[in-house]
């Protein structure tokens, strides 16, 4: 990787002018996936100095800085009990401890990556961006966005809730990306995002739309929903598994998670 | 360009480029204890703590380290020792490549939590992997550590 100069900012001000003064200056997050993701970078753009390494617990939802640790996100009490503590679980499965400790969950989304495990979850616990120009955007647009925002994601949001949830992520190994991965939550009606297909996390909503409509879900209402998720989220092959492998794994894994989080 | 770090508790300056993992430079700066090995974040052989904190130097960027605190298994000798007792007393190990990254993240793991179940300990080393042993007897080492005083 080459890198031609290196810049902590004190303020959010230089950081963005540096940052919009070449397509080629990119800010790093935890820099976990930096070998994997950036090859030549002009200015290299770091946030550390900008205060924003924090958990805060407000009223009604949780705020997380940007630079905020996978590892300490994992282990924060708050975090640990919100939706049964999907969040929390997700993460520990995302390679070991001491990765955990230099990726940042502001890292972990603005890279989009196609793997991530916390997209999903985060589109299911309806958690929002909070952005130095753009203001206030959902998980859910910010991935459906065609390109990566030339922005600064300073904080999420995310609402407090409770109800059963179900995290699966399909892997070789624990440290290998998943070949599928799957959220669901059941707060207020149920919510379902299917990752790493192997492109980005999306939601399945007209399958919550299917389910949420009915009284009681049955047997037969699953296998339908199932058959409605297949055919609106599309899979695909890469190096880590086939289109029908991942076909068996979704249809498998989503009539575990549903008939769970009921 | 110049960076201050303590390591093992001693400021030194190290020169160093600005696409220059923590790694490289230690190594370049002769502290050999900390390995190369996958140079891709899955290994773990190459962990040091960094304020405290087990990472993988290999994909940490040195400049970001500017100021801060890096420790080596040298700057936990005696706690290193201990480890190696339980190692040897279960048979734990064989080449040692992987001992001195696995004596840090063990240690860190002893900061945190004294009493940790062996499934716990599984978890925690995840990111550290051992060619050698299957990983039995180290765990049963580690949870001897980790109730020594």
């Amino acid at each position: 990787m080459e890198i031609k100069e290196f810049l902590k900012p004190k303020s959010l001000d230089e950081a963005f002018e540096v940052l919009s003064a070449s397509s080629n200056n990119r800010i790093i997050g935890g820099g976990a996936w930096i070998k994997i993701s950036l090859k030549k970078v002009d200015t290299l753009i770091s946030l550390e100095e900008l205060d924003l390494n924090y958990i805060k617990e407000e009223n009604d939802f949780y705020e997380i800085g940007s630079m905020t640790s996978l590892r300490d996100l994992e282990v924060h009490d708050g975090i640990k009990s919100l939706a049964s503590g999907i969040l929390s679980q997700a993460i520990s499965n995302i390679m070991g401890v001491t990765v955990r400790n230099i990726a940042t969950i502001g890292g972990s989304v603005m890279g989009k990556f196609a793997f991530s495990d916390l997209l999903g979850v985060l589109q299911v616990l309806d958690a929002e961006l909070v952005f130095y120009q753009m203001g206030i955007v959902s998980v859910e647009d910010f991935v459906n966005m065609t390109k990566i925002p030339k922005d600064i994601l300073l904080a999420i949001k995310i609402k407090k809730q409770t109800g059963k949830a179900y995290f699966k992520k399909i892997a070789i190994t624990h440290l290998d990306f998943s070949i599928l991965n799957m959220a669901i939550t059941n707060s207020k009606g149920l919510k379902i995002a299917v990752g790493s297909r192997p492109n980005i996390a999306i939601r399945a909503r007209r399958t919550e739309v299917f389910l949420n409509g009915k009284k009681a879900i049955t047997d037969d209402l699953i296998n339908e929903a199932i058959d409605l998720a297949m055919d609106e989220i599309k899979l695909g092959d890469n190096s880590r598994g086939s289109k029908d492998y991942r076909e068996l794994l979704m249809k498998t894994y989503l009539k575990r998670a549903i008939r769970e989080v009921i | 360009m110049k960076i201050d770090l303590i390591v093992n508790k001693q400021k030194k300056t190290f020169l160093i480029e600005p696409n220059e993992y923590l790694l490289d430079v230690l190594r370049r700066y002769d502290y050999q204890s900390v390995r190369r090995g996958c140079d891709n974040t899955s290994c773990g052989v190459c962990t040091v703590l960094l304020d405290s904190k087990p990472v993988p130097s290999c994909s940490v960027l040195a400049i970001r380290c500017e100021g801060k605190e890096i420790t080596t298994v040298e700057g936990i000798a005696e706690e290193a020792e201990k480890l190696v007792h339980y190692f040897g007393e279960l048979g734990a190990d064989q080449c040692g490549y992987c001992n001195p990254s696995m004596a840090l993240t063990v240690y860190s793991l002893k900061q945190e939590n004294r009493n940790a179940s062996v499934e716990e300990i599984k978890n925690y080393l995840v990111g550290n992997l051992c060619r050698c042993t299957g990983y039995v007897a180290q765990h049963e080492a580690i949870k001897r550590y980790l109730g020594d005083e």
